[in-house]
């Protein structure tokens, strides 16, 4: 349990030092690309279908579902957006 | 030996590789491919890892995700994408509920039940589906189905304060996993669900650059939440990644507003102000013609346009870079001053001004563009109003004071462009627009820079 609160912690400072480094400019395609990260929980929605035909399989199911939406959707509009980006 | 968490860290290491290279427009598209193969490594490690998975409900879930991610990513207008972001959000915050609900019955009353798993569960259930119906009250109000304004009734703070009692007791007697663990359960799902409604319906349009970033970070902590539940690296580090970024966003936006994140929670700014008609019938207007306007601008060598919510609603971004071509090919200098809460999201003009081509190096944060303003001839507002208001700088009884705001009245002349004279969404006039520098001109945006443009090419 210490492990993985020690990956948590050192995850989010490292995050805090990467993304100041954003400019404003870059806010939204930020945030949409962090949203298709934050579908990793599909990872998690994946493991969940191994219950066997129980609740959580079908939990597990609906899970992949919305972090497929998450994935899918969240990258596929950040490369839509950034291809606007251009210089003079 | 676990080689399945190598694979899980290598993913995390290609997400911060990825958002390394958001630092900078030219770098970002590869940035976000890196990112991307960074969640293929992670799928396929999991698919191919673990035993006893049900392949056949894992591929049709993947496939309904793909269809419903893919339209909305493929359909949405530049202008829709704060709703968006929104209920993105919203999906992922869901999907780590439902993985540690899943975990749940899975574990309940099996000796696999511990006071951690149901602990962890418990928050992990709480964060996720609290990001799940407070992001779907954002996307509501984002899209107009329910009102921008705040919603707010008698007794609310204490209500929030019962049901958030509620919430913590029930995840406490989860932990503990004795008496009724189904009912336990239910009353935290309920509770975190109520929860997530309540504390964003008071929440005004003009603050929803705040709440996005906020639930954006709810839904990383959500993910890593869910990652304690299965002790797995790859969600805790992901989540983790995505719950600071939404937090240095959060704070962003706070700061570009002069207000704390507790304000901006609890304070409802955006309601009817009384006296805001009295203040209209003080403030002397000038109200121009398109045709003056174009002579304004004929004469003037810089420009600086200053867009606003206003311009997104108009779709007028296509129109306004146009007329700033226009007057760049007659040789003046043109710049656009943006202003961090702009819009409805962090760097909502900035993706709007790409999509019209508006080149990035000529869109100037607040830091930037304001010593501009000194030698500036013509500022031309779209759209927006809170963000140019000078009583942010002097009128300590105004509901913005203190707020960073663009110095537009220092310019020679500011033209401001808005559809009629109601107020903006903190719901306070504006004294710029009665200024002896300030020239209203009324209409649609988009309608009005089509004119200009015309009437400029007729001089």
């Amino acid at each position: 349990m210490i492990d993985v609160i020690t990956i948590f912690i050192l995850a989010m400072f490292i995050g805090f030092e990467v993304i100041t480094k954003v400019p404003p400019t870059l806010h939204t395609p930020l945030m949409s690309g962090s949203n298709a990260i934050s579908g990793i929980s599909i990872v998690g929605a994946i493991i969940a279908t191994q219950a066997g035909g129980s609740v959580g399989t079908w939990l597990g199911m609906i899970a992949v579902i919305f972090g497929t939406i998450n994935v899918v959707g969240g990258y596929l509009v950040t490369d839509r957006m950034l291809k606007m980006f251009k210089r003079k | 030996m676990e080689y399945k968490n190598l694979f899980y860290v290598l993913a995390g290491v290609l997400f911060i590789l990825g958002l390394k290279r958001m630092s900078h427009p030219k770098t970002a598209r590869s940035g976000n491919t890196v990112s991307s193969i960074g969640m293929l490594i992670a799928i396929v490690v999991t698919l191919a890892y673990f035993g006893n998975l049900d392949f056949r409900l894992i591929a049709v879930g993947m496939i309904i995700g793909t269809i419903i991610g893919g339209l909305f990513a493929v359909k949405v207008q530049m202008t829709g994408m704060p709703q968006m972001v929104a209920i993105f959000n919203g999906f992922g915050g869901g999907a780590s509920a439902l993985v540690a609900a899943a975990e749940f019955f899975t574990k309940v009353g099996t000796p696999s039940q511990t006071h951690y798993l149901m602990g962890t569960v418990g928050i992990s259930i709480f964060v996720g589906t609290l990001t799940f119906t407070g992001s779907f009250i954002a996307f509501a109000k984002l899209q107009g189905i329910i009102s921008g304004k705040p919603i707010t009734f008698p007794g609310q703070q204490v209500f929030n304060g019962i049901i958030a009692l509620v919430m913590l007791a029930s995840v406490v007697a989860l932990t503990l996993g004795t008496g009724n663990m189904m009912l336990i359960i239910t009353v935290v799902i309920l509770s975190s669900a109520v929860l997530g409604i309540t504390l964003t319906i008071p929440i005004g349009g003009a603050d929803m650059p705040v709440v996005i970033s906020l639930l954006n970070s709810y839904s990383g902590i959500a993910a890593a939440a869910a990652g304690f539940v299965l002790l797995n690296q790859g969600l805790i580090i992901s989540g983790a990644l995505v719950g600071a970024s939404g937090l240095i966003l959060t704070k962003i936006m706070c700061k570009g507003m002069n207000r704390s994140l507790v304000n901006v929670i609890f304070g409802a700014v955006g309601g009817e102000v009384e006296g805001a008609a009295a203040a209209t019938q003080k403030l002397n207007i000038k109200s121009y013609s398109t045709e003056e306007a174009a002579m304004i601008f004929d004469a003037a060598e810089k420009i600086i346009i200053v867009p606003g919510y206003g311009l997104a609603v108009a779709q007028a971004q296509h129109a306004a870079r146009e007329v700033a071509d226009f007057l760049m090919e007659k040789g003046k200098t043109v710049l656009y001053a943006i202003h961090p809460v702009a819009g409805r999201m962090p760097g909502h003009m900035n993706v709007l001004l790409a999509e019209a081509n508006v080149p990035y190096e000529l869109l100037k944060d607040l830091d930037e563009i304001n010593p501009e303003f000194e030698d500036c001839d013509v500022a031309l507002v779209l759209g927006a109003n809170d963000v140019v208001n000078p009583a942010a700088r002097h009128d300590k009884s105004s509901p913005i004071y203190g707020m960073p705001i663009l110095n537009v009245d220092k310019s020679r002349t500011v033209i401001i462009n808005k559809r009629t004279m109601n107020p903006g969404f903190a719901g306070i006039q504006n004294e710029l627009f009665g200024y002896d520098n300030s020239i209203m001109v009324f209409g649609d945006a988009k309608v009005m820079l089509t004119q200009l443009l015309a009437d400029l090419k007729e001089l």
